[in-house]
């Protein structure tokens, strides 16, 4: 081992320094395993038939009767279409909307008018969903709410945004884009920045307007960014948002609007049905781990991008 | 550079800048409008004629929250969550950052730990085990329950060891030489100097608890140890319980209050105290928060 100044250091001494690393790292690392790999072991309810009085030694083994209900029961296999048809359109228009914002205000050279662009556009996304669930129901109410006042003025008939089940995919989709956009911009705003400015001035010499700018220079400069933020959303593809759902949905919403998360809350907290819930939730956390690794390496593969 | 500007690009100019503010006007427009329900009258805020400004100004419905014990006690428990809860994050991040941003040579089980840390973000127990050993270790209904499940936070601590990697190596070299341990170096000079991102990571974890509601639902069991989210989150169906209990208590002021507010203007008012603290502390995000980000997404 040796340092950049060529002294190289005297093993006694690296000794010493790696047992400083250890007694750091072991801190964390004990409420880690204590908190996150603790439960894990809690995963074998799943495959019995918990009893808190029997406690989870005491209860019977099952195997796999509460898998098998998982591709039985209706409310299970809504639940999971529920989940990958809203993650689904949240993550397109995550995308979209935010990279054709950034690309507007790139075009804003005022930088005053851009900042306070960005501080407004992403003071929601520090608000929690049940704050914007609050004020939501009351913009979104059929009866007074803003939005529909607006729209009456408009001559259009009120709409149920959060008690029609055909409209309920859409106003979650609409009010995620609207509480994360602000902070998905700033990101793709850092990837626009991270053009090569010389290639404009080139194309300027060329004779390319604009739009042929945007179309042949910025548009293949983030196109990489782009891919690797959606093979990245692709991952949490069976997350379709639990904070945001259960603050906005209610019974008459269900068929459209009940994911994964939603039901493993209502099954295991509200229905103590301890053992079915935690079955869901593992089908979905297995799930969910191949489809991270797998973006993950293709995240590397194709773009570099690394976690650590 | 100054650049020549055609007619079309000036007309396109012109929609871009209105289109902009358009999109940024709907982000701030429903705050508004909370604000000037709570300040309105319930009779012109049911028959929907508050929009951007106060109907009838009245201050009926702050007055009731201000005598609604169950909202202060939540936002104590809210403000005990984050005295206790701040400090373990941030120590515990500093823990796990400073050996991670060693590389192998120096630290050669970096490699092993490191999947540990990381194999909780892709997978975890689930909602259920996580309950039962939270109630198993009888944290159930104390703030220990809000604080301890999450007093790791893996993003934290990857945000603050890619900042410590930026730190030049031959600052601990030259320590080291001289005779300093490890925490020595950690304390003395690499803390000093990532003062802007554990701001960052700080703001960060008073964010997380300020927020979190569901930790408080699931782990309380009595409504009075709700912290501030999670009491929010039960008036936001049920807020007439307030307007019960004060015509139990038989304060003449709150029977008159009593004619002013309805549950639309009750509920606006908690929401809009509740928002009060996120504004008062976002100058200081937003001037770390894009930093944290973009140290955040350089991956090393």
């Amino acid at each position: 081992m040796s340092t950049t100044s060529g002294i190289p250091f005297k093993r006694k001494q690296t000794r010493k320094n790696t047992l400083e690393f250890h007694i750091m790292v072991w801190i964390p690392l004990l409420f880690l395993l204590i908190f996150n790999y603790g439960p894990m072991f809690g995963i074998v309810i799943a495959f019995k038939n918990y009893k808190p009085g029997l406690g989870i030694f005491g209860s019977p083994w099952v195997g796999l009767q509460y898998f098998q209900r998982i591709f039985l029961m209706d409310d299970t296999m809504r639940a999971l279409r529920n989940t990958l048809i809203i993650a689904l359109m949240k993550v397109i228009a995550n995308l979209a909307f935010p990279v054709c914002f950034a690309l507007l205000l790139n075009e804003v050279r005022v930088r005053t008018y851009k900042r306070v662009v960005q501080t407004i556009t992403y003071l929601p996304y520090f608000l929690s969903w049940v704050v914007l669930s609050g004020i939501l129901i009351d913009l979104l109410s059929p009866d007074g709410g803003m939005v529909n006042q607006f729209l009456g003025f408009l001559r259009i008939e009120p709409i149920y945004f959060l008690g029609d089940k055909n409209v309920f995919r859409k106003t979650l989709m609409v009010t995620d884009v609207w509480k994360n956009f602000g902070y998905n911009t700033i990101v793709y705003l850092a990837a626009l920045t991270g053009v090569d400015p010389t290639l404009y001035e080139a194309a300027a010499v060329d004779g390319a307007g604009r739009w042929k700018q945007t179309i042949h220079i910025t548009l293949p400069g983030i196109a990489t960014f782009v891919a690797l933020m959606t093979i990245l959303g692709i991952g949490q593809i069976l997350n379709a948002g639990f904070d945001q759902v259960f603050n906005l949905y209610n019974v008459s919403v269900y068929e459209t609007g009940d994911i994964i998360d939603t039901l493993v809350y209502r099954l295991g907290i509200q229905q103590q049905q301890y053992s079915f819930s935690t079955a869901v939730g593992l089908f979905k956390s297995i799930v969910s781990l191949i489809l991270i690794s797998l973006s993950n390496f293709l995240a590397n593969r194709y773009a570099g991008y690394r976690v650590f | 550079m100054k650049e020549y500007a055609s007619p079309s690009r000036k007309v396109f100019l012109v929609f871009n800048y209105l289109l902009i503010t358009l999109i940024t006007i709907t982000c701030i427009l429903p705050l508004i409008h909370i604000l000037a329900v709570s300040f309105s009258s319930s009779g012109y805020v049911d028959s929907g004629l508050v929009t951007l400004w106060p109907k009838g100004f009245t201050l009926a419905s702050y007055r009731f929250v201000i005598k609604n014990e169950k909202f202060w006690k939540a936002f104590g428990i809210t403000l005990l969550r984050i005295a206790v809860g701040v400090p373990f994050n941030t120590v515990l991040a500093i823990l796990m950052a400073y050996p991670m941003s060693k590389d192998a040579e120096q630290f050669p089980a970096r490699r092993v730990y490191i999947c540990f840390f990381l194999f909780t973000m892709i997978f975890n127990g689930g909602l259920v085990p996580t309950f039962l050993l939270v109630k198993g270790l009888g944290l159930l209904d104390s703030v220990w329950a809000l604080v301890l499940p999450h007093a790791l936070n893996i993003f934290n601590a990857v945000v603050l060891m890619n900042f410590f990697r930026g730190i030049p190596k031959e600052i601990e070299e030259s320590a080291l030489l001289d005779g300093a341990g490890q925490s020595y170096i950690l304390i003395r000079l690499y803390l000093p100097l990532a003062k802007p991102c554990l701001a960052t990571i700080i703001l960060f974890s008073f964010m997380h608890h300020w927020n979190s509601w569901m930790d408080g639902r699931i782990y309380m069991n009595f409504s009075d140890n709700y912290p501030l989210q999670t009491y929010l989150q039960t008036i936001l169906s049920a807020s007439d319980n307030i307007l019960l209990s004060a015509m139990n208590s038989g304060d003449l002021q709150s029977i008159a209050d009593m004619l002013l507010v309805n549950g639309r203007n009750l509920r606006a008012s908690q929401i809009f105290i509740s928002i009060i603290p996120v504004l008062m502390v976002y100058p200081f995000l937003q001037k770390y928060f894009t930093t944290g980000l973009v140290i955040g997404s350089v991956k090393g």
